[in-house]
């Protein structure tokens, strides 16, 4: 980690549905202090909200990491939930395994990989069955 | 237009008015994925969800105002996380399309 770097780490915890969306709120509040202009404050936003909604959902949650250097945003979000068994099936836009109680609360849409890949220069998605998630973006500021 | 302005047109319940925010246009949709992509900053945005995640996008997306149509009433949650976070809640019997109309319609006329 070079020094012209701020990292920014979170648990994110799937007890408490209400509260999700916390870590994602606490990045867009640092890059705005930061005087990053707001497009890619809404790409950073966008894709890190994704990421952090599906570790509630579909992972029981999980850790996030943000490393904001001057030209570009980093982030890895890291779960030990149940893994993607198809990757190109669950990146096909409205492929979702979200139960009925959780898309009555407005997710499972199946838009959310999609729009992580939309929103970023660059995405990796580590998986493996019973082991956990790992899915590495960056976003480059302008 | 203003909030305030939006919740006499709509003759709105106001759940909670943090700072009069300047209203530029609307977006209607519950699916939260869309929205967040998708709703322009400075919106009122008319949906019928009503639980404290739709407050997580709408901080995200720089929303002006929530407002839950159909008379749905918002989750306690989400009533709690607007009014911490400063987030602008209207319900209103109005359905979606009739909100966007009379915003529309509003907007014009300013
Ligand atoms: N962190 C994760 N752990 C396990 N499965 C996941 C994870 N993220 C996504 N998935 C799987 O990929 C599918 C598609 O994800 P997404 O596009 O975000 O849609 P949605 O979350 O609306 O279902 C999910 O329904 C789920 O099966
Ligand atoms: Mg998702």
């Amino acid at each position: 980690m070079s020094e012209d770097c701020i990292r920014l780490e979170f648990d994110v915890d799937s007890e408490n549905f209400a509260s999700a969306g916390m870590a994602s709120e606490a990045v867009k509040t640092k890059l705005k202090q930061l005087g990053i202009n707001m497009q890619d404050v809404r790409r950073v936003a966008i894709a890190m909200y994704e990421g952090e909604i599906n570790m509630v959902i579909h992972a029981k949650g999980g850790k996030a990491t943000v490393d904001i250097f001057p030209h570009r945003v980093d982030m890895i979000l890291a779960d030990k939930g149940p893994g993607i068994a198809d990757i190109d099936l669950a990146m096909k836009e409205g492929y979702s395994t979200a139960p009925d109680n959780i898309r009555a609360l407005g997710f499972g849409a199946g838009m959310g990989l999609p729009n992580m890949k939309k929103n970023t220069d660059a995405m990796k998605i580590d998986s493996v069955q019973g082991i956990g998630t790992t899915i590495y973006m960056t976003v480059n500021l302008h | 237009m203003k909030v305030s302005r939006l919740a006499e047109i709509l003759n709105a319940e106001i759940i909670n008015l943090s700072e009069d925010r300047e209203i530029e246009t609307g977006y209607c949709g519950d699916f939260l994925s869309f929205a967040m992509s998708r709703l322009p900053s400075n919106s009122a945005w008319f949906t019928v969800m009503s639980n404290a995640n739709v407050a997580a996008v709408a901080v995200l997306t720089e929303a002006a105002a929530i407002v839950v149509c159909e008379n749905v009433r918002p989750d306690e949650n989400l009533s709690a996380r607007c009014k911490t976070e400063g987030l602008n809640l209207l319900i209103v019997a109005y359905p979606a399309y009739e909100c966007a109309v009379k915003l529309s319609q509003a907007l014009k006329n300013e």
